[in-house]
């Protein structure tokens, strides 16, 4: 259903093709928003364009340095500016997930690009846009996707609890820094939801018990939609 | 004077000479910028982002290789990126001086050119062997994606360094619109925001199309610069009127910003917010009516950076500006150090509106 809030609002969304941001982008066009989506592969791509026909896809991989500003220009040229950057594609690290010692740096490194890296140079080749947007009156945004994981040290998740806690304080000090531009920075986990992801982590998990992805995004854009309010700074934990 | 030779030596390490209204030369340091504004000014940038708008390819009715230099676009609108005007050069890129390229092929209306992903064909030769308007046969989708993969940002020879695109983005970079950094805006980061602020200095910013700089071919260079669209936002135009109001100066960084400015100049004290299209140069004979000072680059005499900054300032200040731009070892063009020239009392502007 169309949200007043929504109706044209610029929204990027990074992992666009499956899980949780494939059902952010339905979600947001549901409520009237514009949206652009990210995701490595072109087939998965073109695909998710075929369901959603009214959303723009981009390929391209939020961990290699090089396909950033190319990602970040082609959101500009699909959306002409931006008002919601939704950093949601993550990266488990080794799976089957395994202790920090048998962990290969390597492994770590490539978590790091993705979950805290890549956020952070997309976020900061978009930031001119998210400024421009408050300028002008709107109420830009910065969501990035955390998890219960950066906050509790659950063993054999510990590269990626290490680089989701890493992006959490990112956004937090980010946050406060970006206040007087009129941009919000907020870390949201959306709680352990039936995802390819989560399959890829946990193979043997009760499903019933995990949180339905489309539930979890409505709960992401009621967010996006409540006014900025200083004290919601932090990691938000929506309603299990 | 020497050329900058690397990209963002300039920013926050660079040297700034400044120029007060009665012709005062002094010399600072580029981060220091905001210690020559005031409370109540109001400072206006260019927030464009510079697209990657070289393209290598290919001549097809001659097989010759060519460079596509895409140079001006008809509108800001995202989906307008079908039809630019373009500077074609023959075989080779950035490492040769652009005056020593080769000419492309003799072209002609209705040649293909194959750009990496991209198919475009010449619709029409300009007023220019070398200056065409050109079209992609692409749905605009296409068309980003191409340029934002396969280009590469303008540069010269003056910088042997390949540049990536964030060397061409300044902190502020918006919508990607412009053809080459509007490279005063280097000067910004956020940190320098913050300071501004604290002093009681607005900040403001538009969105202009920066066109090319320069073409290494004289008789081309003396179009430049070509017709460049741009928008304002009405939050910009009220701070502006808001800020005249008062009392307070308009400082814009960069030339865009007063080629924009200019133009939308309606009635005293007033910037018409929304799209258009500047088209107007800025001389020693234009009256400016809405901008007090300029931040810039160093630029060479007979540029039309510089002629600009003649409507700032009369050729006997400028002259001595880069005489002691020059006896310091000032670094010009983009990536260089900075010029803050207030409006002076005796510019043709002055004397109209005393």
């Amino acid at each position: 259903m169309t949200d007043p809030s929504f109706i044209r609002l610029r929204v990027a969304v990074t992992g666009g093709t499956s899980g949780l941001g494939r059902s952010l982008v339905r979600e947001l066009l549901d409520r009237g928003a514009r949206v652009a989506f990210v995701a490595r592969h072109r087939p998965d791509v073109e695909r998710t364009m075929l369901d959603f026909p009214t959303a723009h896809g981009i390929t391209g991989d939020v961990s290699r340095k090089e396909d950033v500003h190319p990602i970040a220009i082609q959101i500009l040229g699909a959306l002409d500016g931006l008002d919601v950057l939704i950093n949601n594609a993550s990266s488990l690290g080794p799976v089957p997930l395994r202790p920090l010692a048998d962990t290969d740096c390597e492994d770590l490194e490539l978590a790091l690009a993705t979950n805290l890296v890549g956020p952070f140079r997309l976020t900061k080749a978009l930031l001119g846009s998210l400024a421009a947007s408050a300028r002008s009156g709107g109420r830009p945004v910065v969501v990035n996707i955390s998890s219960d994981a950066a906050v509790t040290p659950y063993e054999n998740w510990g590269a990626y609890g290490a680089s989701k806690a890493a992006l959490h304080h990112l956004s937090r000090i980010w946050d406060a820094e970006l206040t007087n531009e009129g941009i919000r920075v907020v870390a949201i986990d959306p709680g352990d939801m039936d995802t390819p992801l989560h399959a890829l982590a946990v193979p043997d998990a009760d499903r019933l018990t995990l949180k339905q992805p489309e539930t979890a995004a409505r709960e992401i854009a009621d967010q996006i939609a409540a006014p900025a309010n200083p004290a919601d700074a932090g990691l938000h934990e929506v309603a299990q | 004077m020497n050329a900058a030779s690397a990209p963002r030596q300039g920013a926050r390490r660079a040297r700034l000479l400044a120029i007060d209204e009665n012709g005062h030369v002094s010399h600072h340091r580029a981060a220091d910028l905001p210690s020559l504004l005031e409370g109540g000014d109001l400072l206006v940038a260019n927030d464009a982002a510079t697209l990657p708008a070289s393209l290598q390819g290919t001549h097809l009715r001659t097989d010759r290789p060519v460079e596509v230099r895409l140079a001006g676009g008809h509108s800001l609108a995202a989906h307008d990126v079908t039809r630019f005007t373009a500077v074609l050069f023959g075989a080779g890129d950035f490492r040769t001086p652009t005056e020593k390229r080769p000419d492309p092929p003799r072209l002609q209306p209705g040649d293909e050119l194959a750009l990496g992903p991209l198919r475009a064909a010449v619709v029409r030769m300009l007023s220019h062997g070398r200056l065409i308007e050109l079209a992609f046969n692409h749905p605009p989708a296409v068309v980003w994606e191409g340029i934002a993969r396969h280009g590469r940002p303008i540069q010269y020879a003056y910088v042997p360094a390949t540049l990536a695109i964030w060397d061409t983005w300044t902190s502020i970079a918006g919508r990607p619109v412009a053809f080459e950094p509007p490279s005063a805006g280097f000067v910004l980061d956020w940190a320098m925001l913050r300071a501004l602020r604290s002093r009681g200095v607005r900040f403001a910013t538009l969105t202009h199309a920066a066109g090319i700089s320069s073409t290494g071919d004289a008789e081309l260079d003396r179009l430049l610069p070509f017709d460049e669209p741009y928008y304002i936002p009405r939050s910009t135009a009220v701070l502006v009127r808001r800020t005249l109001r008062r009392g307070g100066r308009i400082v814009a960084v960069g030339t865009t910003v007063v080629r924009a400015l200019e133009h939308a100049a309606r009635l005293p004290g007033w910037v018409l917010p929304g799209h258009g299209v500047a088209t107007q140069r800025i001389t020693s004979l234009s009256h400016l009516r809405v901008v007090h000072a300029i931040v810039s680059g160093l630029h060479e005499a007979g540029s039309s950076h510089y002629e600009l900054l003649r409507a700032f300032q009369d050729d006997p200040t400028l002259q001595e500006m880069t005489a002691q731009a020059e006896a310091r070892g000032y670094l010009a063009h983009e990536f260089g150090d900075l010029v803050f020239i207030a409006r002076g009392r005796n510019t043709f502007s002055r004397r109209l509106t005393a």
